[in-house]
Order: structure tokens, then C-alpha cells, then sequence
């Protein structure tokens, strides 16, 4: 299936949680925000929410600025 | 030595500079800038993660969260409702219910846009955010940001990035007048007088960015704009004479030899 990730298409076998989507990414929760379909994912709701065809996620994380 | 603390909303800081963590040339020489400045406070920004090519390193891993408070803000938010995501992902990457509001107007002078600053500052206001906005160098838009809960305003001297000074003095100087909020004078300074002219008008404290990471020394700059910003301060507190048209002499007008 196929979702927008971060403004790119992305692929996966099938829908999955967040918490898979960062282990798949490589990425520590700890250092990320999530917004799902223009809603904030709380850190605990990682596992129990799911991504489904379609959807717009963005991963964000702090980088320099001014 | 500054004599009095920086208060913005509940944070106190000894520090009337509070600098950027952009365009360094590396996060060694970012550091040791951060170390120079005497900053408490240091901006960052909220980009997207890359999928592609993810470096493993974070910015957080050279910011000592002990020792700076993190000021993230809407760099590159075009529209009221743009800045108002970013505040919310800012807020849930959990270190700061703080922004620096910024919702720009115009790609090529970066100037702010008004109207949708003053919509997102307030509805982040009403959500419990501390709201820094980057501001016109406008009195009338800095009162009505005031009045909307912004905890303190942040002026322009000039653009973002173009070291132009302090442009508009008597604005800011009728800003400070006007405030019951810190005024930080945020954007364009290039130079250690450009710090001291804003801070001898008043201005609370003073925010930059490429002035330090983009000097052919940051750190020596860095350090520089820390003397120049205590410097304008003390000298503003201090009470400055007033300018005369014509000469006072500093010497005893009696007693002068052979009159």
C-alpha cells in the first residue's frame, strides 16, 4: 500500500503503526514529532495508531536555525 | 557585568543575547560560538526528516540542554495555519511550549506578514503557548500583539540575513516606549554597534543568527556581539546625555592661563 510520506509516496507490504514505521526508518522516537492526516500523534499512541493507504504523514525533528 | 535579569514570561536569563544554530560551519564551531555569546537561549528550526539519506546525528547532540533553552521556531511558514502545525509538532518533540512565531510575507525580503501573524499568535496564545513573535518594526502591530497575549515582540532591524543594521531606530525606540513585554530586536545586525545601537534604544535583548555563523569568525564575533550588547545596555540604563548643537566644555572655564 501506499501512503505520503513527508510529501513523497512511500511503500509498505501493509498498513502499519508508527512504532513499526520508526524501526523500519531507523529512527529514535525520542527525537522526532509525528503529524498523522494533520492531527498530532502523542509519543504514547505510537503502537496503536495505523497507517493507512493514502495517508499523509510528516516526521519532523530540530535542526538549526535561527 | 548586566545588573538586571532578562525576564520573559516565567524565564529568567542573565543574557540579553539569544542567538540562532543555522549556517555554522560545523556543529564544533557552533559550539564554541554558543560558548562565547553568554547566550542562556538558542533558536532552532522544524524541518522534515530526510527519508532518503538520514544523517544519524541530531542537532540536539551538540546543544547542552542544561546549559541553553531551546526557542524553536516557524522559520519558512507562509500562512497563519502553516506556523500553527509547526508550533504543534515543536511543541510535541517535547522540550518547549515556547515559539518564535515567525509567518513571512514576501519570499525576497522576508518580511513578516502581519495579519497572519497576529491570527496564529492568537490561537497559539489560547493553546498555552509562550508566543515570541517576529515582527515588522511596527508599533501599532507590536501593540496588537501585546494585546493578543504574545510574551514578548520582536522588532526587525533589517531583513533576515542581510546585516544591515538598525533601520528604523525611532520605531523601535517608540516600540520599547509602548511595551509591557520584552522587545527583542530580532534580524539584521551584522555588527557588534548594530547590537549596542539596539540595545541604547532600549531594546531588551537582541536575537541573531548569521551575524555569528556567517562572520569569517564566529567565535571571535560571537564574542564580540556579547560585549556589544552588554555595552548598549549598561549604556541605555545608564542614562545617556542629550545631544546639543553646540560645544560644553569638559575643562574649568576659570582660571585659564595668561587671559
Amino acid at each position: 500500500m501506499d501512503f505520503t510520506l513527508n510529501g513523497d509516496p512511500f511503500k509498505v507490504l501493509e498498513p502499519l503503526s508508527f512504532t513499526q514505521l520508526l524501526a523500519q526508518l531507523e529512527i529514535d522516537p525520542r527525537q522526532v514529532a509525528i503529524e498523522h492526516n494533520l492531527l498530532i500523534v502523542k509519543r504514547a499512541a505510537y503502537d496503536s495508531t495505523i497507517i493507512n493507504e493514502g495517508d499523509e504523514v510528516e516526521i519532523v525533528r530540530f535542526v538549526g536555525g535561527g | 557585568m548586566i545588573h538586571n535579569m532578562l525576564t520573559i514570561a516565567d524565564k529568567q536569563l542573565r543574557s540579553r543575547l539569544i542567538v540562532g544554530t543555522g549556517k555554522f560551519s560545523s556543529n564544533e564551531i557552533m559550539i564554541q560560538a554558543h560558548e562565547a555569546s553568554g547566550a542562556e537561549m538558542v533558536t532552532v528550526a522544524i524541518r522534515r526528516i530526510n527519508i532518503k539519506d538520514r544523517s544519524k546525528e541530531s542537532l540536539l547532540d551538540h546543544i547542552d540542554l542544561n546549559a541553553y533553552t531551546i526557542l524553536p521556531n516557524t522559520a519558512g511558514c507562509y500562512t497563519a495555519d502553516e506556523a500553527i502545525r509547526v508550533a504543534h509538532l515543536s511543541r510535541e518533540l517535547g522540550l518547549s511550549n515556547w515559539i518564535k512565531l515567525e509567518v513571512i510575507g514576501d519570499e525576497r525580503t522576508l518580511l513578516p506578514d502581519n495579519e497572519a501573524l497576529l491570527e496564529a499568535t492568537r490561537v497559539l496564545v489560547k493553546e498555552d503557548f509562550i508566543v515570541l513573535p517576529y515582527v515588522n518594526d511596527d508599533p501599532v502591530t507590536c501593540r496588537k500583539l501585546e494585546d493578543v497575549g504574545a510574551s514578548a515582540v520582536m522588532p526587525l532591524g533589517a531583513p533576515i540575513g542581510s546585516g544591515l543594521g538598525i533601520q528604523n531606530p525611532i520605531n523601535i525606540r517608540i516600540i520599547k516606549e509602548s511595551a509591557h513585554v520584552p522587545v527583542i530586536v530580532d534580524a539584521g545586525v551584522g555588527t557588534p554597534s548594530d547590537a549596542a545601537i539596539a540595545m541604547e534604544l532600549g531594546a531588551d535583548a537582541v536575537l541573531m543568527n548569521t551575524g555569528i555563523a556567517s562572520a569569517q569568525d564566529p567565535v571571535a564575533m560571537a564574542k564580540a556581539m556579547r560585549l556589544a550588547v552588554e555595552a548598549g545596555h549598561l549604556g541605555y540604563v545608564a542614562g545617556r546625555i542629550p545631544k546639543k548643537m553646540h560645544a560644553s566644555a569638559s575643562s574649568p572655564l576659570k582660571d585659564i592661563v595668561g587671559r
